[in-house]
């Protein structure tokens, strides 16, 4: 296909297509986008459950077991 | 800190100074893709809404307007995969051109048609690079495609267009 192929076609649409109404925007969109961000909040991030049990645990073992600090110092 | 990292941080203020900064140049990317001001309008919001839901991908050291480029970009030809066009035929077809070389009223209409009915990811670059003449590079770098792809996408969509005008012509010719 020929670059005047295309640019017949150019003239073509350029004529036919009806030009873009307003390309400046009239309104401030901002007041749009607040209500939508109130109504679809975002998914706040959870930890999950059994990751506190493990903190907790390893809690509980450091306060009654110091001892094992090292221990787990190593294992980290 | 600076307002791309407090965004990406997830600060709200930080968005909507950003969003303030760059409606109107998304919405006039988005409008002359669509070609509609009401439905740019909503994409518009869309489009920020993307941005906001992926702020963590930003990194605040790139490009926010190319980054909402992009994404508008993906609203608008999500929107043109979702939209039928309407599919009825005009009375009848005259050629393309009158003697003047301008384009007749019924022509036009068809000439609208076959350009309304084009597979959304020509529609784009057809829209963009026929109509309202962007460079191929910056059309490119909007879609997320190399130059080369939107070259061979204005082709075909160049050579989609003829056959529909053609089967078109050939419709009316035969009623």
């Amino acid at each position: 296909m020929s670059n005047e192929e295309i640019e017949n076609m150019k003239e073509l649409l350029k004529q036919a297509v009806a030009p873009v109404p307003d390309s400046e925007l009239r309104r401030d969109l901002w007041p749009q986008m607040l209500s939508i961000l109130d109504k679809q909040p975002l998914p706040v991030h959870r930890v999950p459950w059994f990751d506190w049990v493990l903190a907790a645990i390893l809690s509980a073992v450091l306060i009654f077991f110091p001892g094992s600090l090292p221990a787990l110092l190593y294992h980290l | 800190m600076e307002l791309l990292e407090r965004f990406a941080a997830g600060d709200l203020e930080a968005f909507e100074v950003l969003f303030r900064q760059h409606q109107k140049e998304v919405y006039a990317w988005t409008v002359r893709i669509v070609r509609d001001t009401g439905i740019a309008e909503d994409l518009t919001v869309e489009t920020f809404w993307r941005i906001y839901k992926h702020r963590a991908q930003f990194k605040p050291d790139g490009n926010f307007r190319a980054w909402a480029r992009r994404i508008a970009t993906n609203a608008a030809l999500d929107h043109l995969r979702h939209t039928r066009p309407e599919t009825t035929l005009p009375e009848n077809l005259p050629s393309a051109t009158s003697p003047d070389g301008t384009v007749g009223r019924e022509a036009r209409d068809s000439i609208n048609r076959a350009f309304r009915e084009l597979p959304a990811k020509y529609r784009l670059v057809a829209s963009l690079a026929l109509v309202e003449e962007e460079s191929y590079r910056e059309i490119a770098q909007a879609a997320g495609i190399s130059e080369s792809l939107v070259k061979v996408r204005v082709f075909r969509a160049v050579r989609i267009l003829r056959k529909k005008l053609n089967s078109l012509r050939a419709e009316v010719a035969t009623k």
